[in-house]
């Protein structure tokens, strides 16, 4: 090294570009990673329309099925619990439905197509827990004394009406999801599919 | 005492004399043994706290030797078998009923689980006490840091493994936590499942974290947060620092070489834990619920969550302040800010070094603020943590939120209090009790 001190700027600036190539490079190389992490081609296939019979389901009754790998509840609801949907409209947090939480034709007081009859995914909306049923109105399910039935989240006490209406000041920020779902019968019903998707 | 400045070793003649001779000119081996062993002067007034340091690291090599076998037998796949149960939990079961000394092996690594917690929170506490966070060993104290994410991390990881109820809803949830974060939280939450539902691609890749990536990492974490410390010596419970006087060979007056007077009486410490352990491990695996949580024994169900889901216990106290948030600030909903609340209540610990701003280290220096302030900070961990196993109820709701309060009043009021006590003079040398 005869010119000790002085800076080759030539090399230098050599050195600059090859680190800034080989960085750009490295984070090229992510690409690939950070897109395996996706969901799969096949995951994104699934998820297709399940087709449920409802004629058993006596008034009162609730069943599961099982769409998407995610729960949904249909509800045959009774007089008294759909009399309950009009006194709760002070104390849940959207009675009106006005956040997106259902396909327009679900956007109205029973937040339902057909008024009894109750389709809606059984997935809380604050942590994505599976709400547990308080039908029974007052304390004989551990419920307050003022409770008029529903459902509970026992993750972390989000409470819902008998449409699926979450209550003020709980962890759960909206209502719970109203999935699309068509009749295709009068007691068959398919959900995760619209007239309009079909 | 770094490493490196140590002569090589000379030969006596010996056939093993020759062989170390020999390494040794190719390697740092006697260097290293002494840098970090034989001539790593350590305090001479160690006492019952400094155990446990050296005990997180046995639990450690059992958390690998175990898993490294666990993993030979178990299959992390979610489909279902012929019987109907998915594969993932008949293999678990498979390993505890007929896999010879399986249900041993198992019950030794989710044992280790929970004692590990128990290992580290002592350890942390032990830093508070005796402020060993404080300058010159703040990065020890935020590899440590690291080193308690990780573990958390992995212990969350591993948890999903066996497929229950408890695995699959604790999943559920934490991921979600993450979808609200704004903007990015879906497609995070997303990325980390793998599918739209927590299902067979977030089973394989938390078994890949699990086994691979997050103990490379811890074992990376620990080798630095070692290193950091034998570079600046260890603290002790006078808060006193040894190297400020030194004889006349350099050697610290007030230490002992770690090898072999701290490796033996670490042998103790061994001792008395592997009894509780073992006793843990044969009498109690469960825990009474906590070590292994009951819900945990029925296979995973998407469609039915337990009437009562909690996390395992080590973060139990976490959990609680996630739920403790339920007010909407600045348009944002309280679920964010719960998780906000949760990662901050973890993360805030790297701040202590900053945040301690009393004249002395040690507790025994410090006066009554300090004394009372750690009290109530222990009793409301305590209370977050049994709070955190519970269902939500709304006494428990307020109580959470007062607890929460103070958890944070506790760190961010720190610099002020800290320094408002009443102070006792510090000896020049390491005193016994």
């Amino acid at each position: 090294m005869s010119n000790q001190g002085k800076m080759d700027c030539g090399r230098r600036r050599l050195v600059v570009a090859t680190a800034a190539v080989g960085g750009a490079g490295a984070v090229a190389a992510l690409v690939p990673f950070v897109s395996s992490l996706l969901p799969s081609e096949r995951a994104k296939a699934a998820g297709a329309p399940v087709e449920v019979d409802i004629s058993k389901l006596e008034p009162g009754q609730m069943m599961t099925v099982e769409w998407r790998g995610k729960p949904v509840w249909i509800i045959n609801r009774t007089k008294e619990m759909m009399d309950t949907l009009p006194k709760l409209t002070d104390l849940v947090a959207d009675p009106k439905s006005d956040k997106d939480q259902q396909p327009a034709y679900a956007k109205n007081d029973t937040r339902s197509v057909k008024p009894e009859i109750m389709v809606v995914v059984g997935i809380c909306t604050h942590l994505g827990c599976s709400p547990s049923q308080k039908f029974k109105a007052g304390t004989d399910e551990g419920m307050p004394g003022d409770w008029l039935g529903g459902f509970l989240c026992p993750c972390h006490g989000s409470t819902f009406d008998f449409a699926g209406r979450v209550y003020k000041s709980k962890p759960a920020p909206t209502n719970l999801e109203v999935p699309p779902h068509v009749y295709l019968a009068d007691t068959r019903i398919m959900i995760g599919e619209d007239k309009k998707g079909a | 005492m770094a490493a490196g400045n140590f002569e090589k070793y000379k030969s006596d003649g010996s056939l093993a004399g020759n062989a170390l001779e020999w390494v040794d000119a190719r390697f740092p081996a006697t260097s290293m043994w002494k840098g970090h062993l034989s001539e790593y002067y350590a305090p001479k007034n160690f006492n019952f706290w400094y155990f446990f340091g050296s005990l997180a690291l046995l639990v450690l090599v059992i958390q690998i030797v175990t898993g490294i076998f666990l993993v030979m037998h178990y299959k992390p796949d979610a489909a279902l078998n012929a019987n109907g149960v998915p594969i993932a939990f008949a293999s678990v079961e498979y390993i505890m009923r007929d896999v010879p000394g399986g249900w041993l092996i198992r019950y030794m690594h989710s044992t280790g689980a929970s004692a590990f917690f128990i290992v580290v929170y002592l350890h942390m506490f032990r830093g508070l006490l005796y402020g060993s966070y404080r300058k010159p060993r703040e990065l020890t104290w935020l590899f440590g840091v690291g080193i308690f994410l990780v573990l958390m991390g992995e212990a969350f990881f591993g948890y999903l493994l066996p497929w229950g109820q408890m695995s699959y809803w604790g999943a559920q949830v934490i991921v979600n936590l993450f979808s609200a974060i704004p903007v990015i939280g879906s497609d995070l939450s997303l990325i980390i499942r793998g599918d739209f539902v927590v299902g067979d691609a977030t089973l394989n890749r938390f078994f890949s974290f699990h086994v691979i990536a997050f103990p490379l990492v811890l074992i990376g974490l620990v080798a630095a947060h070692v290193l950091a410390l034998h570079e600046t010596g260890s603290n002790n419970p006078d808060g006193v620092e040894i190297k400020a006087n030194k004889d006349e060979h350099g050697i610290p007056r007030d230490g002992i070489p770690f090898h072999p007077y701290y490796t033996v009486k670490d042998i103790v410490g061994v001792i008395v834990f592997l009894m509780v352990f073992s006793a843990v491990m044969f009498w109690a695996p469960e825990g009474g619920g906590y070590f292994l949580e009951t819900p945990n024994f029925y296979p995973a169900d998407p469609l039915k969550t337990p009437s009562h889901i909690a996390p395992v216990w080590y973060f139990t106290p976490y959990y609680s302040i996630l739920r403790a948030m339920v007010w909407n600030f600045f348009g944002l909903d309280a679920k964010f800010w719960g998780v906000v609340a949760m990662g901050a209540s973890v993360v805030i610990f790297a701040a202590l070094p900053w945040l301690d701003r009393s004249p002395v280290k040690s507790i025994r220096y410090r006066g009554p603020i300090t004394k009372v302030m750690y009290t109530l900070f222990v009793i409301c961990f305590f209370i977050l943590g049994y709070l955190g196993t519970l269902s939500p109820s709304p006494v428990g709701e307020v109580i959470s939120q007062i607890c929460t309060v103070f958890y944070f009043g506790f760190f961010l009021g720190m610099p002020w209090w800290s320094r408002m006590d009443k102070f006792k003079p510090v000896p020049d040398r390491v005193t016994f009790k």
